[in-house]
């Protein structure tokens, strides 16, 4: 790994016009500055669900304030929505509650809602895309901390705090100080059993969880450039988990294509005009970045966390490290784990694959490649989420669904699950799952549950093998 | 939101270090409508047993030897979610600032929009607050937010706050405020790039 910062002084000695990605988006939105304050950013998209907007509208209404720009919001039901039975009311009290105050304060204020059976339903970071919600160069925001995700499209996008969802309602813009910029690199070509999500759990375990704070991450060289469009959704929406606020990735013709014909992509003239705008979205040559990281895809296999934070990863053919202090200790026991134990020993009884992270189509489309004609293991409660009803649908069209009710896997309706635990799709005290998920902080999928995340394809299969195996094809 | 110029306190020592807001928060209390109550299950997962829901006798929140207004803690304070809820249940709890090494940027900005101060002080600073607070649980500590620094037992650093969220803070003014205040170069700006997107 070669780690290389740039102090300022010598940033500002460089051709002022040569511009990072992140700079061109960032610039592009900049409605003022407050002399020794921050930005008044604008927001061209924002995204809300039942959680963490109700005191939003609150503030709002306490304030005699109306919502700005309302058809700049689109609204979806997803943290705590059941992956069972949608179509019958909410059994959850309070969820139910959190549900119905959206439909409430949506319908009040004339924002579009794709709720509980609508046909556009599903994790808010999954939608956007889908529905070509979510555009290059754009700024998007939500009140969820893996919206770093829509970075995958060129755009600036961020997960902020219930205040600066009612800031956003009320004037479609944020105050914000802008943050530094990094590049990750990652020159090379995958093995084709490493996904992309091995790829930023690497980058994770090498540079730490607070590597990024402060920065907006750049990911660039030809891993990402090769990358589907869903492989580098996957890799932005973990961008957090290093510390970022944000993670981008230049647009190019696989982030054109993907866009072009969606429901909500720009069409005829508007979609030429935009296209041109679009292409100039990539870092100048000769731009500098405050830090940058370079890695060799050769370098990366299959990976799985061990610990309870995402940077405590190890390849799956390593063995629990040797803890460095005192919150690893802590990490390990949590986790009922030894250090020099081989993965292969977890008792794992649960597989959950889902969450923004990896409940696309082509999630499901490389576990069921490998399923197919397999059986999962007695051990194993193995849960497919989609990721929204149009993922749901897909994989019922083509009949992927078959492959997995024949191995014994369990397809659940759209929702975040088990993610974060907030319905009902809790994983017991004590148990392991191996989860395609983001994190795998203390109780995040249920009090006590112990969270080892993975690929799709490493989901997939510990579900048939029963346990987490090997990597064969080592370099 | 509540001004905050100058703060008098003991502290609260809680050395753990990458505390997320899962931990501040679990996911499981994110159920409200409203803002109120999230105080009662801070920590909650370390304050109460889950089987019992007994309060843990050693985990200092149930500890009375230690009170105060402000936290102190390990390294790396709030990463993880965003969710606000984080900074509510601490400024619920009582909390007015919370003094660490280093705090997540989201969990900083949302505490900073609810009135609560995140103290950044280096980490031998931190080292000698947190081992001072933990023998003597009487000791004053003093933020000044208008000379941005923070003392006791005659040491003190200075922390970074910007110009802006200073005055903020001295004059309980939230940002909601100030960008109302914005909304003709907004509309202005709206207009320059065609962003209007209302029919
Ligand atoms: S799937 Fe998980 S990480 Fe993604 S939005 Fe839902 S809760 Fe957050």
């Amino acid at each position: 790994m070669r780690k290389l910062f740039v102090s300022f002084a010598v940033k500002n000695n460089i051709d002022i016009k040569m511009k990072t990605l992140f700079d061109k988006v960032w610039d592009a939105h900049v409605v003022d500055t407050v002399p020794n304050g921050p930005q008044i950013i604008y927001i061209d998209k924002h995204l809300i669900h039942e959680v963490t907007s109700p005191q939003a509208f609150a503030e709002l209404e306490s304030r005699n304030l109306e919502i700005f720009r309302p058809k700049q919001i689109v609204a979806t039901a997803d943290h705590n929505v059941p992956t069972l039975n949608q179509e019958l009311p909410i059994r959850d009290e309070l969820s139910r509650t959190q549900v119905q105050q959206l439909t409430e304060n949506c319908k009040k204020n004339n924002i579009e809602l794709y709720g509980l059976g609508h046909q556009y339903q599903g994790i808010v970071h999954i939608i956007a895309p889908e529905l070509g919600i979510t555009q290059p160069g754009m700024s998007i925001v939500c009140g969820d901390s893996h919206t770093s995700t829509h970075g995958a499209f060129g755009s600036i996008a961020f997960g902020i705090g219930t205040s600066q969802v009612a800031q956003v309602f009320a004037s479609q813009c944020l105050l914000l100080n802008k943050p530094k910029s990094m590049r990750v690199t990652v020159n090379g070509k995958l093995d084709p059993e490493v996904q992309p999500k091995d790829v930023i759990l690497y980058i994770i375990s090498k540079t730490g969880t607070d590597a990024g704070t402060g920065y907006f991450c750049e990911y660039a060289g030809e891993v990402f450039e090769n990358m589907s469009m869903e492989g580098r959704m996957t890799v932005c929406n973990m961008s957090i988990e290093m510390g970022a606020r944000g993670g981008m990735i230049a647009p190019d013709e696989t982030t054109f294509n993907y866009v072009k014909g969606r429901q909500f992509a720009p069409k005829g003239e508007e979609w030429e005009e935009k296209l041109a705008y679009w292409k100039t979205l990539k870092t100048d040559e000769g731009a500098v970045f405050d830090a940058e990281f370079t890695f060799d895809a050769a370098d990366i296999q299959p990976m799985i966390t061990y610990g309870t934070n995402p940077g405590m990863g190890i390849s799956v053919n390593e063995t629990v490290p040797t803890p460095q202090n005192e919150s690893e200790e802590k990490a390990l026991k949590y986790m009922g784990l030894n250090a020099g134990q081989s993965p292969s020993e977890i008792k794992v009884n649960y597989v959950f694959i889902g969450s923004c992270t990896n409940a696309r189509i082509e999630d499901f489309r490389s576990a069921a490649d490998y399923v197919k004609g397999k059986k999962k293991a007695e051990n194993i409660i193995a849960w497919l989420v989609p990721g929204s009803q149009q993922v749901a649908k897909q994989i019922y069209e083509e009949g992927l669904d078959k492959i997995f009710n024949e191995a014994g896997f369990q397809i659940r309706q759209p929702g975040c699950s088990a993610c974060l635990a907030m319905n009902d799709d809790k994983i017991p005290e004590g148990e392991y799952c191996v989860s395609t998920s983001n994190r795998n902080f203390e109780g995040r999928q249920g009090q006590g549950a112990r969270t080892i995340l993975a690929s799709p394809l490493t989901a997939a299969k510990v579900a048939v093998e029963g346990k987490i195996v090997g990597y064969q094809n080592l370099n | 939101m509540q001004k905050l110029v100058l703060l008098q306190s003991k502290a609260v020592p809680l050395p753990a270090e990458n505390i997320d807001t899962d931990q501040i928060i679990p996911a499981r209390f994110l159920k409200s409508i409203n803002k109120e109550g999230f105080g009662n299950n801070l920590f909650r997962d370390w304050r109460y047993n889950s089987q019992t829901n007994e309060p843990i006798a050693d985990f200092v929140l149930n500890n009375p030897k230690y009170s105060g207004e402000i936290l102190v803690a390990g390294n790396n304070f709030g990463c993880g979610s965003s969710r606000e809820h984080a900074a509510w249940a601490l400024t619920d709890y009582g909390f007015k600032v919370v003094v660490s090494s280093y705090f997540a940027d989201i969990f900083r900005g949302n505490a900073l929009n609810n009135g609560l101060l995140p103290v950044k002080v280096s980490d031998e600073f931190l080292k000698d607050l947190l081992s001072t607070i933990t023998e003597n649980p009487e000791t004053e500590i003093r933020v000044n937010v208008e000379e941005q620094n923070i003392s006791f037992n005659g040491k003190s650093e200075k922390f970074e706050l910007d110009v802006y969220k200073k005055i903020c803070l001295m004059n309980g003014y939230d940002d909601i405020d100030f960008l109302i205040s914005k909304k003709a170069e907004i509309e202005k700006f709206e207009q320059k790039t065609q962003k209007v997107y209302e029919s």
